[in-house]
């Protein structure tokens, strides 16, 4: 049909398009989304309380109260999940149970985030009702640690993996024992890919929507207390262009919801590239 | 010198139960999903729950089957538009583009689509796509007159949304297949005289197939999965669909519209729209899995 060079050519418009095609949705979603978005992007906009449950106002709570939710969820998924990380890279590197305890952790990445908001529903904001306050800030970060833990535990794991021996052995040799070398030596050469993990992490929490409408409450205060409920940018959105429709609102916190997306990229690819230069140093 | 060498122990014990609890979230969300959703089936029978085509709670009548194959509808929607697009986008990033492209613009490119947040797709969604397909269901014959089919929202708007979502998993997935063929392949094709394309169809792709596929599947579990950005463009009607202009409602959107002011039985139900969904993310996950120790092999 075609000569093999003719074919060579069309492929390679067609590749050239199919590539052309996945940034360009990528450009009309952020163009479409800032172009809607930038004349509410003001001071005021950034700083006054939402009022009419959203359809005016601000979003000053929603953006304090993703900050105040971050922060929770990350001091409990970070320290279970760096511990589980240390288990699985130094005490129990092989072995059936090592592949045991991977697997299901592994498994937990796949769990669609509805799922997650079902077991918090259940869980945190029914069966633990009198420690969480039901629907809450604790309920909320209790199911987004559960969500990020793998990630969280992942990245971890590889980082203390790429440590090289002789780190380790070097320090058993000057007498130091099993938890002071991972303490001092293993876990501050890993760092740089824990902080991946964590800033991974973070995007995920700030995203995230499906699994907080069954557990965070969706109030438009700012929480006080862990029993307090909250709401999120995103569910802040979702809420509005849902039920009240102001969509103008929408495509503000959408703006500020995307700024923040890229300012984690950011991050991320900053520390990547610190990783890479300290590897080859 | 004993009681450092206690204070290991009790450090070592701790992170152990870390770990362990790591695990046993897996389980214990198995447990609660599996525990509140069995009584509905119980109840009513597993064939009228899963088989069943009218969603009343009201009238405790719980057919899941509009909301299955909604799910399996958007879910397939999404790999017709996203899989060509994700895997020639692969191909291009490992084969095609210059190392400057494919490092300056195309992987933070996927980065950035993998990172943002679903609501946003979803508003997108509403506010660019959904207006689209409602002028274009307007102008098909059949379609105009019908009010489920003529609102824009519906299984083309979540399939159109959910394949850009999908997008960074398969690509990602696929390009590292590409990536790991031993170069040798190539050189072979290429010194027998094969151009690059028959090179790329012939050598490379097969090479990459359960790679692409363990991609593939992935994506398709991270769309079935996806829950706000669909219920924000799916038009959220619990009946089966006639048309690619339907309105539906997935498993995960039945649960995420309905929660907040289901209770006793109306919620066992939600949770067993939960549990079918459990058993699709784990056959696709094992599948997935298969196709990565194949690719290993």
């Amino acid at each position: 049909m075609f000569s093999p060079r003719k074919a060579e050519q069309v492929a390679l418009f067609v590749l050239w398009a199919a590539a052309a095609l996945t940034i360009l949705s990528l450009v009309s979603i952020l163009g479409y989304i800032f172009i809607h978005g930038q004349q509410k992007i003001n001071w005021e906009f950034l700083t006054a309380e939402p009022a009419e449950m959203g359809a005016s106002g601000g979003i000053f709570s929603p953006i304090v109260s993703t900050l105040i939710f971050t922060l929770v969820t990350l001091a409990l998924a970070v320290p279970a999940g760096l511990a589980a990380a240390v288990f699985l890279a130094e005490y129990l590197k092989k072995g059936r149970i090592a592949a045991v305890l991977r697997f299901m952790i592994e498994a937990l990445a796949g769990i669609p985030s509805i799922i997650f908001g079902l077991f918090g529903f259940a869980f945190f904001v029914i069966i633990l009702k009198p420690l969480t306050g039901g629907w809450s800030l604790a309920s909320g970060a209790l199911t987004g640690a559960c969500m990020i833990l793998p990630t969280i535990i992942r990245t971890a794991e590889e980082a203390l993996r790429a440590v090289p021996d002789s780190y380790r052995e070097g320090s058993y040799a000057l007498g130091a024992s099993k938890w002071q070398t991972v303490a001092k030596i293993t876990v501050p050469a890993a760092l740089p890919g824990i902080l991946t993990g964590i800033i991974l992490g973070i995007g995920r929490v700030v995203g995230e929507t499906a699994a907080l409408l069954l557990t965070l409450g969706g109030s438009l205060f700012i929480p006080a207390r862990l029993t307090d409920p909250a709401s999120t940018m995103s569910m802040h959105l979702y809420k509005v262009a849902m039920e009240v429709g102001a969509m103008d609102v929408c495509f503000g916190t959408a703006t500020v919801l995307i700024f923040t997306v890229l300012l984690i990229n950011l991050a991320a690819g900053k520390v990547m590239k610190a990783l890479r230069q300290k590897t080859i140093a | 010198m004993v009681a450092r060498k206690q204070r290991e122990m009790v450090y070592e014990a701790i992170i152990f139960s870390c770990a362990l609890a790591a695990a046993a979230i897996i389980i214990l969300i198995a447990a609660f999903v599996f525990v509140e959703g069995t009584p509905v089936f119980v109840k009513y029978g597993l064939e009228r729950v899963l088989f069943g085509t009218h969603w009343y709670p009201t009238g405790k009548v719980y057919g899941l089957w509009p909301m299955l194959t909604g799910s399996v509808y958007v879910t397939a929607g999404a790999l017709v538009f996203g899989v060509p697009l994700a895997v020639l986008t692969a191909v291009f990033l490992v084969e095609v583009a210059p190392r400057r492209v494919a490092d300056s613009v195309i992987r933070p490119a996927i980065d950035l689509l993998a990172g943002i947040p679903s609501v946003v797709y979803g508003l997108f969604g509403m506010t660019a796509v959904v207006p689209v397909i409602r002028t274009l269901s307007h102008s098909i014959p059949g379609c105009a007159e019908d009010p489920v089919l003529s609102t824009g929202y519906g299984i083309l708007a979540a399939s159109i949304i959910l394949a850009v979502m999908i997008l960074p998993t398969i690509i990602n997935v696929a390009a590292d297949a590409l990536r790991s063929i031993p170069p040798e392949y190539k050189a072979g094709s290429l010194a027998l005289g094969a151009t690059h394309w028959q090179t790329i169809c012939r050598v490379l792709l097969p090479a990459a197939r359960p790679g692409i596929l363990a991609g593939i599947v992935l994506g398709m579990g991270r769309a079935i999965g996806e829950t706000m950005a669909v219920i924000m463009v799916a038009g959220n009607v619990p009946v089966v669909a006639r048309s690619i202009f339907s309105a539906v409602r997935t498993l995960t959107g039945n649960i995420a519209i309905e929660m907040a002011y289901s209770s006793g039985e109306h919620t066992q139900a939600l949770f067993a729209s939960g549990m079918v969904l459990f058993v699709f993310i784990m056959v696709i996950n094992t599948a997935a899995l298969m196709f990565i120790k194949k690719g290993a092999r």
